[in-house]
């Protein structure tokens, strides 16, 4: 079963000149495969995460995600399909600085309203275990480490058992016995039905995926 | 969901304490002020609004020299073809009294607008107590029915107004004659008028209206007793007072009857001009200080919520991209400004309250022209409604237009970094 289709995708920056980052970008994945996407540097892949994770509008192209046509909804819309159904885990692992890790874990659920309190706080919990973070819960999100608060990016993204997880190099900034075991957690998940998506210039994480996506100048050379 | 959002929004002004405390306090210094000026400019006006109608009646009826009358050469020349120009006339000597008093007296007594109406008889003259001698005003009244008007029975610090009834030959005095003169209930005083009348009389009362122009001169007594100090016949009369229902309905009422018994008739308002005028420029003035007050507090809100959005750009880029939607990010911002301005307007009345209350308490001493001995202040609960509803739609508007910016931010844009 097809859970994102992705169909000539272009993009272009107009900073200093309209250049095209993303180019003739089509692909498809399969639910409950493990997608890594690799390439250079500078060749486009953050840009074409962010028109999947559909907060980048800017577009030509048409992305369908659950079967649902997701080009030109309204932005309310898409705030809501992103809270059900899409986590997301940024390159530079970015939580709220003023909430505690637990509450930075909780909110998009408090959002979705699918669990009452209680049931949302031991769910992140779980997660928070799952990633060996549980400790730090109640610390505030910013005394944690660059690692540490990658993981609870990461826990953040699993909260509501989103059909599809992006992750921009989820494991950037992990040890190996870490990025070991985040990659194991999102293989299991995979197993269990959810799709992930993952950009990562590792080679090794990307050689253990489903599938790699390479890409150079914004486009795909292999897939 | 909302309750998320109130979450996230008091956790914002909970870690930023000295900023969300200093936005409190912009706030509550601007309805602070707007609620004492308003208390202490609205009492004074009352106080001035009081002491005029204990000094003037609704309307007052009286005769006034006639200056432009026609002289007796453009009687004699009128219809001719003669030009004649006679410069610089004098008043004629004539008695200025209401001709048929008693007849208006009993028309005005018919009609339903009006609930009160007192005869006067007025006098200059000279007080004699002892070697003291002062002038004044002497006023033949009907005692009750001038007490109807004016509330002398209020006004009386000694005696009895039945007094004045019981010895035709007795007066009420103003307090701050009575002091003057060191004249004590009890006490005779010889009256003089300009003519060379002399009248001893004795002082059964004295009352004090508040107003210093007033307390320093004058003295009631009745109407037969001025009628003869001024050796006149009991139809004499000069002036009557009308108290009506509506005060405001005053000033159209003077005119028409002014025009139906053919005298002068003036009404509270134009009397007291000035006072109006005052009214009218402390009225305008508590506008215009409040409004700039409230204007002042919402702009430091503005700057401030500007600010919160400023420095919380990844914050909001994060929200939304977690699935927060703009018209999340816009109750979480109007959130932050409503409580801040809840507890500024709550605090800013309370503040206000205790400021009024310390102007209320502080000494003021009137001078000789209104007996007071504490700064009026009006304790309206209405100004406290007021400084409460427009401190918090002040911080209402001045929050949205930075909430708005906050919610059209793209996240995409903040978080490549
Ligand atoms: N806002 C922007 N305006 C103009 N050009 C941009 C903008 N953002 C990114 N670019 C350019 O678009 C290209 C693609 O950027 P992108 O962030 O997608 O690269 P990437 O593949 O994720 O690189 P990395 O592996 O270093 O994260 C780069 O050349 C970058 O300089
Ligand atoms: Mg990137």
């Amino acid at each position: 079963m097809t859970v994102l289709q992705a169909s000539h995708l272009n993009k272009y920056f107009y900073q200093p000149e309209r250049f095209p980052v993303l180019t003739n970008i089509s692909f498809e994945i399969q639910r409950g495969e493990f997608l890594t996407i690799v390439g250079k540097s500078g060749c486009g892949k953050s840009t074409l995460l962010y028109i999947l994770s559909t907060m980048d509008t800017d577009y030509e192209g048409t992305l369908t995600i659950g079967g649902r046509l997701l080009t030109g909804l309204k932005q309310p819309d898409l705030a809501r399909f992103r809270n059900e159904h899409i986590g997301f885990v940024f390159q530079f692992h970015f939580l709220l600085p003023e909430f505690s890790v637990l509450e930075n874990v909780m909110l998009p659920a408090l959002k979705l309203g699918r669990f009452s309190r209680e049931e949302t706080e031991s769910r992140a919990y779980e997660k928070l275990r799952l990633l060996g973070v549980h400790e730090q819960a109640l610390k505030a999100a910013s005394k944690l480490s660059g690692g540490q608060q990658q993981r609870v990016a990461l826990a953040r993204a699993l909260i509501n058992d989103p059909t599809l997880i992006m992750g921009d190099e989820p494991t950037g900034n992990l040890d190996s016995a870490n990025a070991k075991n985040a990659f194991d957690i999102l293989q299991d998940l995979a197993r269990q039905g959810q799709t992930i998506i993952c950009v990562t210039h590792d080679q090794e994480f990307a050689a253990r995926s489903d599938r790699t996506i390479v890409m150079s100048d914004g486009m795909i050379v292999s897939q | 969901m909302y309750s998320t959002n109130f979450r996230i929004a008091k956790t914002h002004l909970l870690a930023k304490k000295k900023q969300t405390i200093v936005a409190i306090l912009g706030v509550t210094f601007g309805i602070a002020m707007y609620v004492l000026m308003a208390s202490v400019l609205t009492g004074v006006n009352k106080l001035v609004d009081n002491l005029a109608f204990q000094a003037t009646a609704h309307i007052r009826l009286y005769k006034e020299a006639d200056i432009n009358r026609e002289s007796v050469l453009e009687t004699v020349y009128r219809g001719s073809n003669t030009l004649v120009k006679v410069h610089h006339q004098k008043p004629i000597r004539e008695k200025l009294y209401l001709r048929n008093a008693s007849e208006i007296l009993d028309d005005l007594r018919r009609m339903p607008q009006v609930t009160g109406v007192s005869a006067q008889v007025s006098s200059p003259v000279f007080y004699n107590f002892g070697s003291v001698q002062f002038n004044g005003t002497l006023l033949g009244v009907n005692i009750f029915d001038e007490d109807r008007l004016f509330d002398l029975k209020g006004q009386l610090k000694s005696g009895r107004l039945e007094n004045l009834l019981a010895n035709p030959n007795s007066l009420l005095m103003g307090i701050g004659l009575a002091r003057k003169m060191n004249v004590l209930e009890g006490d005779n005083v010889t009256v003089v008028t300009p003519r060379g009348v002399v009248f001893v009389l004795k002082v059964v009362g004295i009352y004090k209206s508040g107003i210093g122009a007033l307390d320093n001169v004058r003295s009631y007594t009745n109407i037969g007793t001025v009628q003869k100090l001024l050796q006149t016949d009991p139809t004499y009369i000069t002036d009557i007072n009308i108290k009506v229902r509506d005060v405001y309905s005053a000033a159209g009422l003077a005119p028409q009857w002014a025009k139906r018994y053919g005298v002068k008739a003036e009404d509270w308002a134009t009397a007291n001009s000035t006072m109006v005028a005052s009214n009218k420029i402390r009225d305008i003035m508590t506008y215009i200080v409040s409004v700039t007050l409230l204007v002042v507090a919402g702009f430091g809100i503005y700057n401030i919520m500007s600010m919160t959005v400023n420095d919380k750009m990844k914050d909001i880029a994060i929200l939304k991209a977690t699935g927060f939607s703009g018209r999340d990010i816009i109750q979480i911002f109007l959130t932050e400004a409503v409580i801040i301005g809840i507890l500024g307007a709550l605090l800013g009345v309370v503040l206000g309250f205790v400021f009024s209350w310390m102007v209320s308490k502080a000494p003021f001493d009137g001078g000789d022209f209104i007996s007071i001995d504490h700064f009026p202040v009006n304790f309206n609960p209405v100004f406290y409604l007021i400084g409460v509803v427009f401190g918090v739609v002040t911080t209402l508007l001045a929050g949205y237009f930075p909430a708005r910016r906050a919610a059209d931010i793209d996240p995409v844009a903040i978080l490549r970094g």
